[in-house]
């Protein structure tokens, strides 16, 4: 048996009315486990058990799959994201990454990042594309993946440079850059930059135009590193509310 | 492990939804072993069902003709749209004998996730039907949970117009369970209780 604090990220339904809930926590990593009835609209659980609800839960450890025994909510960030379609396709994308870039040694950063980006989007702090484009970035990074938006990539040369190449980790230098390397606007790389370093006053500045770059390399940023695309990205909506 | 057939039989069953191995085996035995069991009927049945079933080519329910049963029914109120995810919801909510008018099945919820967005489910074909004006309110209810929720926030911000009211479900449906397992008190209540939503 074991306690913890864990954001939920996807669950899948299991027999009749239980599912399977793979959850992130600050101390065990990612855990997967059967929370019994569930899907019962009179369900103990009730609906603290969802994607995006922060919980203290208690499970037991079982033969194949632990069994969640207790919920208690710590952060019901559900209701406010799916009110909006544009907050739930970001949250969306946001859990499917995490679920893709964690085991069950993921450390505490990870569960604090999403935590923390899920209660901004819940909050609507900033544009929801924005916040999904940022936490990517950061996951990445604590992933060992950070990019780089100033100095070159692979010569270490400070900038300010112009080519983007996801396969070198990011902004490289004229010399660096393969023949025909794409490159960026000024203010691109200056939002991605802000976006990685949570430099929010930069990044509302910035304009749609700018944005819709910006997120198209977290994208292609984002598919090097986890090998294959993350399936919610092309359904997130980033209709400027 | 049985031999050949036997174990040709359980592993059929064991694929059917629900069914778990130890059911598989005692529903294959109770056939092989029961001298008065005749299964012809079961397979004459299931035979059918795979031939004739098919889907409303208006609501998406289920149907042995081009039109569900409902659809034809001449004494449902046209004027109102009760949108749902699976057709088996449909049958939840005959049950509780509250609503008089016609269905919408889906096909599913939004959930990105599972790589399902809303041009995978049946939301064109709800559009088709609303230009027809004589529909004047459509009640949106998708499951109480998580994405039935998100399904009914891109429906209604799709939806809203003069001369059309969208409906939710009330909300005495506790929030994380499927529509298919609310009793009919609870959700016949919930059908009375709707609210108006806005974009
Ligand atoms: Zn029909």
């Amino acid at each position: 048996m074991y306690r913890d604090d864990v954001v939920v990220l996807r669950t899948h339904k299991l027999g009749e009315a239980d599912r399977i809930v793979t959850m992130l926590s600050r101390q065990h990593g990612k855990i997967r486990a059967v929370a019994k009835g569930v899907r019962r609209t009179a369900s103990r659980f009730g609906a603290r058990l969802e994607p995006f609800m922060v919980a203290d839960v208690q499970c037991y450890i079982g033969r194949s799959l632990d069994i969640v025994q207790q919920a208690e909510s710590i952060g019901a960030y559900g209701a406010d994201i799916v009110d909006d379609y544009g907050r739930y396709t970001a949250a969306t994308a946001m859990v499917e990454a995490a679920d893709r870039l964690t085991d069950h040694e993921a450390g505490l950063q990870h569960y604090l990042l999403l935590v923390g980006a899920l209660r901004s989007l819940a909050r609507a702090e900033h544009a929801p594309g924005l916040t999904l484009d940022s936490y990517l970035l950061r996951a990445l990074a604590i992933a060992g993946w950070a990019p780089s938006f100033s100095a070159c990539a692979v010569t270490g040369v400070s900038g300010p440079h112009s080519h983007f190449v996801a396969q070198l980790g990011g902004i490289v230098s004229d010399a660096a850059a393969p023949p025909g390397a794409p490159r960026l606007d000024p203010d691109v790389i200056e939002l991605l930059g802000a976006l990685l370093s949570g430099n929010w006053t930069t990044a509302e500045a910035s304009d749609e135009r700018e944005r819709a770059q910006a997120s198209g390399v977290v994208a292609a940023y984002t598919q090097y590193h986890l090998e294959r695309a993350l399936r919610s990205l092309e359904h997130v909506d980033r209709t400027p509310a | 492990m049985y031999e050949g057939i036997v174990q040709e039989l359980i592993d059929e069953l064991g694929r059917l939804p629900g069914v778990g191995p130890k059911s598989a085996q005692r529903i294959a035995f109770h056939i092989v072993q029961t001298a008065s069991y005749d299964p012809t009927r079961l397979s004459e049945v299931l035979a059918e069902v795979r031939d004739k079933v098919h889907f409303c080519a208006r609501c998406g329910n289920i149907a042995e003709q081009e039109l569900c049963v409902i659809c034809r029914d001449p004494r449902r109120d046209p004027a109102t749209i009760c949108v749902v995810e699976e057709a088996k919801d449909v049958a939840a909510i005959e049950r509780t004998r509250e609503f008089r008018g016609l269905y919408h099945v889906l096909g599913g919820a939004i959930s990105p996730i599972d790589g399902i967005g809303p041009d995978d489910l049946r939301i064109a074909q709800l559009v088709r039907r609303l230009a027809d004006a004589s529909v004047t309110e459509v009640i949106v209810a998708t499951d109480p949970n998580l994405e039935g929720e998100a399904t009914a926030t891109y429906l209604t911000r799709l939806l809203v117009q003069p001369g059309l009211r969208v409906t939710r479900l009330a909300s005495g449906l506790p929030v994380g369970g499927d529509l298919e397992y609310a009793d009919e008190v609870t959700l016949g209540r919930a059908f009375e209780g709707r609210r108006v939503v806005d974009a």
